[in-house]
């Protein structure tokens, strides 16, 4: 029910869903996580030198909580508060490269394949459903083992464990979109195909992207954790927080602690991208307009 | 027939046939009709006559199956991607669904612009936002929406975005499907005037593509009545609703409610049956299932149109030569 | 009182808001009429103009997070309904003594269940009398004649039959529980002419049988003129002009919105030049104009009609709230 109502002022639909996403209350809470978690990679230096983080202390090991180590120390003796500081940026340094480019890839791929449906489409659903034959973690385990355990294998590994998914969630959106008699109207006065695929089809699949990309963040920080956490991750010393996690194994009674903080960290992350993924979603869906 | 001046569209068994799991759906099946500069073809139909499809594919956004389209003597159907382009300058088309037809990320000035873009048309900033401006008036919209965006904006006036964009080109011929069906009634008679003002100013020819007889009636020089992908009669507009001779052209008349009280309760005859599906259909008249005069001839053979009065074209066995 | 004229459904002054986040969208503001036994009342506006809310409001299914009926009496058989109890309602009314048919069939009936025990659900939600199995497949069975449906279909999903078959079965359902009152939203509006055609020809002969009051909801004055007894015009949640049909199809004492809305109608039967359009759009429901709520729209437009909102103007059975009719004294709600 739109009427003449005199807009006060024209709020394009970016700013609408800027303005709409600052209502909600949980997704902001979500957001500062974020922006709190990007604050810390880049001045985790200066809260806490590295050189902390990896410096042996036996006569410190795995002590509680205190003043001078706000999170206890490990095993040996190295604080624990440092380690998961900049842990945030090993695992981030593999989960945003990762869900970026598989975002890419998938809004490329899934253009094309919802544009070119006869038979563009068919060949790439094919291959995808290969690859999705295979577990994701499966075939990052598959990946890492070959190529062995760096970040930038890691970051191989999650985008061929990701991309299949999300190009599937681009197609879909798109196929959506490719149907809307828009597209038909800016064919009709002329528009080429990459017209139609950069102006039209791209734009207005962008912001269900950036649902699914947040969504991945968190799933991807999770598989991170978990592939190092195995030991098939990053190699010690460094702090990832699947590492830590697995390091803290044997302390579980002993020191709880070990395990608790770099749990925290990585629930807090996973749990914050959702958030704000939800919070999106919901500023975007045109139904909840009024 | 007899040679005409200047037809700016001639169609010729113009087909269009889908593959679905049923089978081939004729959606358009031999359709041929011619249309003169400025003048104005209505086409009407229920939902699933395929009068939405006949639209697309004469702008060839649906690949035709067979048939020829000539636009001022070229022929659209056979054009490579470059030379449809050029063409498509010449046609336009409004689409019915003042909702989905335009890009909702755009704002008004960027919508009816983006013809003159793509095209690469306007050397300067300045020359298109004053086109933009000059479109805006002519559809009245007002000069303050230029930066609104579709979803602030009502359905009549998503409309006239869609009829701006159309017209920005400066084309010759447009295509109307269904453009006011989604809109009430006083909207719809407001977009209805713009139209046909437009068409007296800029001498444009429109094929317009509805359901609602009243108002193809008010707006179209010729009609078309199609049933299930095909024509079934075609004659100037008076003359079709005076002398209907089809029966599903009857049918469809008697059907419709008329907003005054002299046939209240004069029930009509309603014919029986439902629209059926195009889908690999045997040679025959379509209607014939419904048809309350049908017989034995109306299968076995597609009737043809024929001319029964000077200008009305007849699909039916029961005026094959006998009147 | 007049409990001895037949007088089925009663709305007094219905004020129905809904409240958005920080705006209240005013949709019906003061809605008033009567409806007799079998008597059919076209309520006709264009999209917001309040119809379907009135309509809900009869019914109750209002969405309740948004919607508030902030004043009213809606009377029906002697209760006024905003009164009882939801659990009463579900089960004494709705559905058994008021049916409502929708716009879009296909989205009103359950894809996944056979049409015949969607039809037999409605009859045992309201099983009063206890009726057996067989005696409810029977009344499913002539329900589906009734409707022009041949009872083997029964077993058929909705998928499997068309745009009109599916409205068709909408209005068995409707029916099953032989209903005093039926609220029909725009019941052809999704359908082709010559099938619209077929199902209000059905409407209309059933109600003849089976003496059912209606309410009609409708945007095509057409329809109303062959279907109505009375018409209701509508605009801005307000009713404008009531009458019945003679008086509002007549021209003689109309609404200069009604006159807009015949106005933008293409004749069929004599040649016109161009359509008279209302110019304008409906007004924005969160802020209604002061006064006349179409002064803005409103090509004879008064000084008064700025300022003061209208009253009734009555003759006989028509009302009509403008300042061009009247003394502006005119003051009825009811007869």
């Amino acid at each position: 029910m739109v009427m003449n109502k005199k807009p006060l002022r024209s709020m394009s639909p970016l700013q609408e869903t800027i303005y709409r996403f600052s209502q909600n209350k949980v997704s902001l809470i979500g957001l500062a996580v974020v922006l709190l978690l990007i604050f810390i990679i880049i001045f985790g230096e200066f809260i806490s030198p590295f050189e902390n983080g990896v410096k042996q202390n036996i006569r410190m090991r795995l002590q509680g909580p205190s003043a001078e180590h706000w999170f206890g120390t490990d095993a040996y003796g190295r604080d624990i508060f440092t380690r998961v500081l900049h842990g945030t940026k090993y695992t981030m340094m593999i989960a945003f490269p990762a869900t970026f480019i598989a975002e890419v890839i998938g809004i490329i791929l899934g253009a094309c394949a919802a544009f070119y449906s006869r038979w563009f489409d068919n060949i790439l659903m094919r291959v995808l459903d290969v690859f999705q034959a295979i577990p994701g973690q499966l075939l990052a385990l598959a990946v890492v083992a070959a190529l062995g355990g760096s970040l930038f294998n890691l970051v191989i590994a999650m985008l061929i464990a990701r991309i299949p998914a999300s190009v599937r969630t681009a197609r879909s959106i798109m196929l959506s979109l490719v149907g809307q008699e828009y597209i038909d109207a800016a064919r009709s006065y002329g528009s080429r195909d990459y017209h139609l695929i950069f102006r039209h089809v791209i734009p207005n699949s962008l912001g269900a992207m950036i649902v699914s990309m947040t969504i991945n963040l968190s799933a991807i920080t999770l598989q991170v954790s978990s592939m190092s956490y195995i030991g098939l991750g990053v190699s010690p010393p460094t702090p990832e927080w699947g590492a830590l996690l697995s390091e803290a194994r044997e302390f579980i009674i002993t020191a709880p602690h070990l395990i608790i903080f770099p749990g925290i960290a990585i629930l807090l992350t996973a749990l914050s991208f959702n958030l704000v993924g939800d919070g999106l979603r919901d500023a975007l869906d045109p139904r909840l307009r009024d | 027939m007899s040679e005409r001046k200047e037809p700016i569209l001639v169609v010729n068994n113009l087909k269009k046939y889908f593959r679905t799991k049923k089978g081939l759906l004729h959606a358009v099946d031999d359709v041929s009709f011619t249309i003169d500069e400025g003048r104005t073809l209505g086409v009407v139909g229920e939902s699933g006559c395929g009068k939405s499809t006949l639209g697309k594919t004469i702008m060839r956004l649906t690949e035709p199956t067979g048939g020829e389209v000539f636009l001022q003597g070229e022929d659209i159907v056979s054009m490579n991607e470059g030379r449809l382009r050029k063409a498509r300058l010449k046609m336009q088309m409004i689409f019915q669904d003042p909702y989905s037809s335009i890009d909702p990320r755009m704002s008004l000035a960027q919508i009816i612009s983006d013809p003159l873009k793509v095209n690469r048309l306007c050397s300067s900033k300045n020359e298109i936002d004053e086109r933009v401006d000059r479109m805006m008036r002519i559809v009245g919209l007002a000069p303050r929406l230029r930066e609104s965006y579709p979803h602030e904006l009502d359905g009549g006036r998503r409309q006239r975005i869609g009829i701006a964009r159309a017209l920005v080109l400066d084309p010759k011929f447009i295509i109307c499907d269904e453009p006011v069906s989604a809109l009430d009634v006083s909207i719809q008679a407001q977009i209805i005037n713009i139209l046909m003002d437009l068409k007296e100013e800029k001498g444009l020819t429109y094929i317009f593509i509805t359901h609602d007889l009243s108002v193809v009636k008010h707006i179209s020089d010729e009609i078309a009545v199609m049933y299930l992908g095909q024509c079934v009669e075609k004659a100037p507009s008076e003359e079709l609703f005076l002398n209907p001779v089809h029966p599903y052209t009857k049918a469809l008349l008697a059907a419709i409610p008329v907003p005054n009280l002299s046939k209240r309760h004069a029930r009509p005859t309603v014919i029986k049956g439902e629209v059926g599906n195009p889908i690999d259909p045997v040679p025959g008249c379509r209607f014939a299932p419904r048809c309350d005069y049908a017989t034995q001839k109306c299968t076995g053979r597609n009737p043809e149109l024929r001319e029964v009065a000077k200008g009305h074209f007849v699909a039916c066995v029961l005026y094959n030569g006998e009147m | 009182m007049d409990t001895l004229n037949n007088t089925l459904l009663k709305v007094e002054n219905l004020h129905v808001v809904y409240k958005a986040r920080r705006e209240t969208v005013y949709a019906v503001n003061g809605v008033s009429f009567c409806l007799k036994k079998g008597e059919t009342l076209g309520l006709v506006g264009e999209t917001g103009a309040g119809k379907t809310t009135t309509a809900y409001a009869i019914m109750r299914v209002l969405p309740d997070r948004t919607a508030r009926i902030v004043n009213g009496i809606i009377e029906f058989e002697g209760y006024n309904l905003l009164d009882v109890p939801e659990n009463l309602m579900r089960h004494g009314i709705r559905g058994e003594k008021i049916a409502i048919i929708f716009q879009d069939p296909m989205s009103a009936l359950n894809p996944i269940m056979k049409v015949g025990d969607q039809i037999a659900e409605a009859l045992k939600f309201h099983n009063k009398e206890d009726l057996s199995p067989e005696r409810i497949e029977e009344q499913v069975d002539r329900t589906l004649e009734l409707v022009g449906i041949q009872k083997e279909r029964k077993y058929d999903f909705p998928h499997q039959l068309s745009g009109g078959m599916k409205q068709r079965v909408v209005i068995a359902i409707a029916l099953v529980c032989e209903p005093v009152l039926i609220i029909a939203d725009e019941p052809t509006t999704a359908l082709d002419v010559t099938i619209q055609a077929q199902v209000l020809a059905m409407i209309d002969e059933l109600r003849e049988k089976l003496g059912t009051a209606m309410i009609l909801i409708t945007h095509d004055l057409g329809i109303v003129a062959q279907m109505c007894d009375n018409v209701a015009i509508m605009y801005a949640g307000e009713i404008i002009e009531i009458g019945s049909v003679e008086d509002i199809y007549s021209g003689k004492m109309q609404h200069p919105y009604t006159a807009g809305l015949f106005g933008s109608l293409p004749d069929l039967e004599k040649k016109t030049d161009r359509l008279h359009p209302i110019e304008g759009l409906m007004p924005d429901p969160t802020d209604l104009p002061k006064g006349c709520k179409f002064n803005p729209r409103c090509p004879r437009c008064m000084d008064i009609c700025r300022n003061v909102q209208p009253e009734f103007t009555v003759e006989g059975t028509h009302k009509v709230a403008c300042h061009l009719y009247g003394s502006g004294k005119g003051r009825g709600i009811d007869e």
